[in-house]
């Protein structure tokens, strides 16, 4: 079969720039083939080569005492002592989830899982972050539906429990809702595996599910804006098939129990092409593979397709030589392919044959280490200034604070979202000791007395308002979610989801999130192990608010330390650790009752943000701290709501009173940043006052837990409402606004 | 006292009824996987929760065609204790171990969650350490998880003391409320008439550890260990 002619338009349908195509040429001396076009032009794509990111990416710091594998390999490692080590990281399938919801979700479920039991960890837990448009729409309830669908069908089936996640609404995500899925995987420290091809002549196994045509040229999809057209683009998403991956799962890990092992990596984007060359790309060797031989289940496929494929559920081994008969009897056992394709070579080459005839023979260095890479312009917006604009005397003052209470209760966001966890296996293997619905999800940690914390977060008002101070609160917030469950941040992974990075604003809001996360990440000392950017969210020239994810884990010393928002008993003291002060900006008070997204973030103050987190994990591990609950989004009466609430099974209410001066809106509703909401028994309050003088922290008494009502009084108001009302509000909205139309 | 558990592909609660019997209950339990044709030396065996085969085609379908499953059928003839959970007796069901059959969730969803039901037997191989109407709490983990057989089969399974789990409220009453996914009469779960089979579709094992949230499924794991030396064929 001969290959197409290249021609300027294949280059331009390849998504190569002619400066690209140009450098395409240098490295190989001659004309690129049609396969190594495709080879190139995946390999090139935004999504595989982080070609407009890298130059920011290398600002955030990457190493710590814990840190045993920064990014670069599939996955993070962390250090959890005791010869264990997590594996974690996040990485998202916004494009495909947008195109074909059920299936881009549920692969973007089974290729981090992958990328975590692909360095030798079983996974024990899946937490999502998604973002979707209003659920007003109809088209954003079918996304919202299809992604929670595949999520739990993929999810559970598998075999690996989605214990936690965030979801959140915004009208910039109609158009481009935000699939983000963080897996954490445990490893015994002195058997990782890396995706390195070494030992020349070791051959190269593909193992797993059968090639299709299914999602070839999904990474050069995810790499470009959306137009009228995208839903064309069905074909590009995969089809997933969870069962296949359980049985993968199993099959690798007992493999790497045997000695046979070299290097392993999954087939993720761009399929066979990055698998192989990213392998031979570390091990600093070459790779010769024949598409002959690779398993396929569609007839007539070309040398390219079989490339570029993506379909699901398979990796690329390296075995020792000799050992091939202990790989394939092992994938034997699981009625799993496993065939030698090709061989680990000397000569730096990523060499397809097809039978004896060469496709494609690139080397590995000039297509991963010299691939472009961009400082692309970046210009803060012209309309920055405008929407950072905000005159609170402009703002009407409310009539009734319980009723915007119960209004932000109800917001999508804020929300109960046990509608959708409860549709995800969250108990799988026994080591779910704080589920979804808290600030932090705390698994125990088998064989040891210590546990895991694990948030994720991303306010992308925040960082629309202004990037850097929003990069900053999202590390910050979600190393607070963690301690306030009762543990130390340790590291984070993150997902950068943006728009057009070739647009200057853009890349701005990017340089500028980074910037920030980068000096969050360095105050609170949780360093970057790796992570994903996604660029191009956008549709019709419409981008999504800036979104920066923040995967943050953290170590609970002891896993009895492990805390939860709700009030523990009547009659408990509540203090709020930290400052509030007058802030509105951004709040989601403003986007509820005003309409508005408008204003600067809150402040923060990252050396203050670091003493508040010393000063409550010090009190939660001496052990008197009976709820701890992170103010966020609706602010302290929120926080004080949730904390009445969140245990559907036992209400306890409140009695608090504000004594600070200033309007009662930004009281109860600012957002204010580096506050926590504690409850005590009164005769620990000396011991907490002690800690928190340390630490130069202020420590208000707002009052005491008990009765079945929520009672606030402030200087100007009194918010006086059943907890059953706020029960309401609160747990009835998600299922209401998903059940209408 | 040793377990087999059965270990489909697809199974993926094998390893926390393995925790479950070992690290808290102190007793032995092996992995058996589903090519086994021999069935020995166990004086129990579970059929535990997941996706046996990927549940393609109908929940436990494929799972019963399983080389293990004649070996399951023979170990239940000869009065051995068989406990399927969730998937296992959606197994159970389609082996014609147990009567009856799971249906899709009347939400037509997925459904993670702790539930209570009320125990209506206690003289079985499997309840013997609960009360009476104890209503314990135990999480369910499923989407075909619906009770349903003819009249007559419910008849029978009422009349002869069959019916072990009804889903109730923490009170103990069996409302429309406190049913979960639609199954008739409530049935969380039911034993054979000879009481050596048993299948229930919440997860007693995720109920065994306070740390977790609830002890409540020991009993039944509890209950085995106290009356299963005596049932079990090694024993007699």
């Amino acid at each position: 079969m001969n290959e197409p002619t290249i021609t300027q338009e294949i280059i331009a349908a390849h998504n190569l720039t002619r400066e690209e195509h140009d450098q395409v040429v240098a490295i190989l001396g001659r004309e690129p083939t049609y396969t190594e076009l495709g080879i190139f032009s995946v390999m090139w794509s935004e999504h595989c080569s982080y070609k407009s990111s890298k130059v920011h990416l290398q600002t955030l710091p990457t190493s710590g005492a814990a840190v045993l594998q920064g990014p670069g390999e599939n996955a993070g490692v962390v250090d959890l002592g005791d010869g264990l080590a997590a594996v974690f990281k996040v990485e998202s399938h916004n494009h495909p989830s947008f195109i074909e919801p059920y299936q881009g979700a549920a692969t973007g479920v089974g290729g981090i899982i992958r990328d975590i039991f692909t360095m030798g960890a079983r996974p024990i837990a899946l937490l999502d972050s998604l973002r979707f448009g209003p659920l007003a729409d109809a088209r954003n309830r079918y996304l919202m539906g299809g992604v929670v669908a595949g999520i739990s069908g993929y999810g559970n089936a598998v075999g690996v429990p989605t214990v936690g996640g965030e979801v959140c609404f915004a009208e910039c995500y109609s158009g481009n809702p935000l699939v983000n899925v963080l897996c954490l995987g445990i490893a015994p420290v002195d058997k990782l595996f890396y995706g390195r091809a070494g030992g020349i002549g070791n051959p190269v196994f593909y193992v797993g599910a059968k090639t299709g045509r299914d999602g070839i040229h999904g990474a050069t999809m995810a790499s470009e804006t959306f137009d009228e057209k995208s839903e064309e683009r069905r074909p590009t998403v995969q089809v997933g098939d969870p069962f296949r991956e359980k049985l993968l799962i199993e099959a690798c890990l007992e493999l790497m129990r045997t000695d046979a092992l070299v290097g392993i990596q999954d087939m993720g984007a761009a399929g066979l092409t990055c698998s192989s060359c990213e392998m031979a790309s570390r091990g600093g060797t070459g790779v010769e593979i024949d598409v002959r031989l690779v398993p396929r289940r569609e007839e007539g496929m070309t040398p390219y397709e079989v490339m570029l494929s993506e379909s699901q559920e398979r990796m690329l081994l390296v075995a020792r030589e000799g050992a091939e008969r202990i790989v394939q009897e092992i994938f034997a056992r699981y009625d799993l392919d496993a065939v030698v394709v090709g061989r680990v070579t000397a000569d730096g080459l990523m060499r397809v044959r097809d039978g004896t005839r060469v496709m494609a023979e690139i080397p590995v260095k000039g297509l991963v280490a010299n691939a472009p890479v961009y400082r692309r312009p970046a210009l803060r917006p012209a309309w920055q200034d405008e929407v950072q604009y905000l005159d609170l005397h402009h703002i009407p003052l409310p009539r009734d604070c319980g009723e915007v209470l119960l209004r932000l209760l109800a917001s999508p966001t804020i929300a109960c979202k046990a509608t959708v966890w409860e549709r995800y296996d969250h108990m799988l293997f026994l080591n779910t000791v704080v589920g979804p619905g808290a600030d932090a999800v705390v698994l125990r940690l088998k064989g040891t007395e210590r546990g895991i914390a694990l948030a994720m977060d991303g306010n992308g008002r925040y960082v629309f308002l202004d990037p850097r101070v929003g990069g900053m609160i999202a590390v910050a917030e979600a190393a607070r979610n963690v301690v306030t469950s009762g543990a130390e941040p340790v590291a984070i992974t993150n997902c950068l989801n943006f728009g057009d990075p070739t647009r200057p604003e853009i890349m701005w809001q990017f340089a500028e999130a980074v910037r920030g996360m980068a000096e969050a990440c360095r105050a609170l000392q949780t360093p970057v192990t790796g992570g994903n950017v996604s660029f191009y969210n956008e549709t019709m020239g419409q981008a999504i608010f800036p979104t920066p994810i923040v995967g943050m884990l953290g170590i609970l010393a002891h896993i009895d330390h492990a805390t939860t928002p709700g009030w523990k008993g009547a009659g408990d003291v509540v203090v709020l650790l930290g400052q509030t002060r007058e802030e509105l900006g951004g709040s989601e008070y403003l986007k509820v009752c005003h309409g508005l997204i408008q204003g600067r973030p809150p402040t923060i103050d990252l050396d203050f943000e670091r003493r508040v987190l010393q000063c409550c994990l010090e009190a939660i591990r001496a052990g008197f701290v009976r709820s701890a609950h992170d103010c966020s989004d609706g602010g302290l009466a929120v926080a004080l709501a949730e904390s009445c609430i969140s245990d559907p099974e036992r209400h306890i209410g409140v009695e608090v009173s504000l004594s600070e001066t200033g309007r009662p809106d930004a009281l109860l509703f600012g957002e204010g940043q580096s506050r926590i909401l504690l409850s005590l028994r009164e005769a620990d309050l000396g011991r907490l006052e002690a800690i928190a003088l340390r630490h130069g922290v202020p420590v208000t008494i707002l009052g005491r837990t008990g009765g079945s009502r929520f009672l606030c009084t402030g200087r100007t108001f009194t918010i006086n409402l059943p907890v059953a009302a706020l029960d309401q509000a609160w747990r009835g909205s998600l299922p209401t606004l998903l059940r209408q139309g | 006292m040793r377990f087999g558990i059965i270990v489909f592909p697809g199974s993926n609660c094998e390893l926390d009824c393995q925790w479950v019997l070992e690290k808290v209950l102190g007793q032995q339990a092996d992995l058996i996987w589903h090519t086994e044709k021999e069935l020995k030396d166990y004086d129990c065996l579970i059929l535990p929760g997941g996706f046996a085969h990927g549940d393609y085609l109908r929940t436990g379908a494929i799972a019963r065609f399983s080389p293990v499953m004649k070996a399951v059928e023979r170990y239940a003839e000869d009065g051995g204790l068989i406990l399927g959970i969730c998937n296992g007796f959606q197994v159970l069901c389609e082996a014609g171990l147990l009567p009856g059959a799971l249906l899709r969730n009347t939400s037509l969803a997925f459904i993670c969650r702790h539930v209570h039901v009320r125990v209506e037997n206690t003289a079985t191989p499997f309840t013997t350490a609960c009360r009476p109407g104890q209503v314990l709490r135990v999480p369910i983990n499923h989407n075909e998880g619906r009770y349903y057989a003819d009249p007559e089969t419910l008849r029978q399974l009422n009349e002869k003391g069959q019916v072990i789990f009804r889903y109730a409220t923490a009170g103990g009453e069996t409302t429309d409320g406190a049913n979960p996914n639609g199954s008739l009469d409530n049935i969380a779960g039911i034993c054979n008439e000879r009481r050596n089979v048993l299948g229930l579709m919440p997860h007693p094992e995720r109920a065994a550890e306070s740390l977790l949230g609830s002890t409540s499924g020991l009993l039944l794991f509890e209950s085995i260990v106290r009356s299963g030396r005596a049932a079990s064929p090694m024993f007699r």
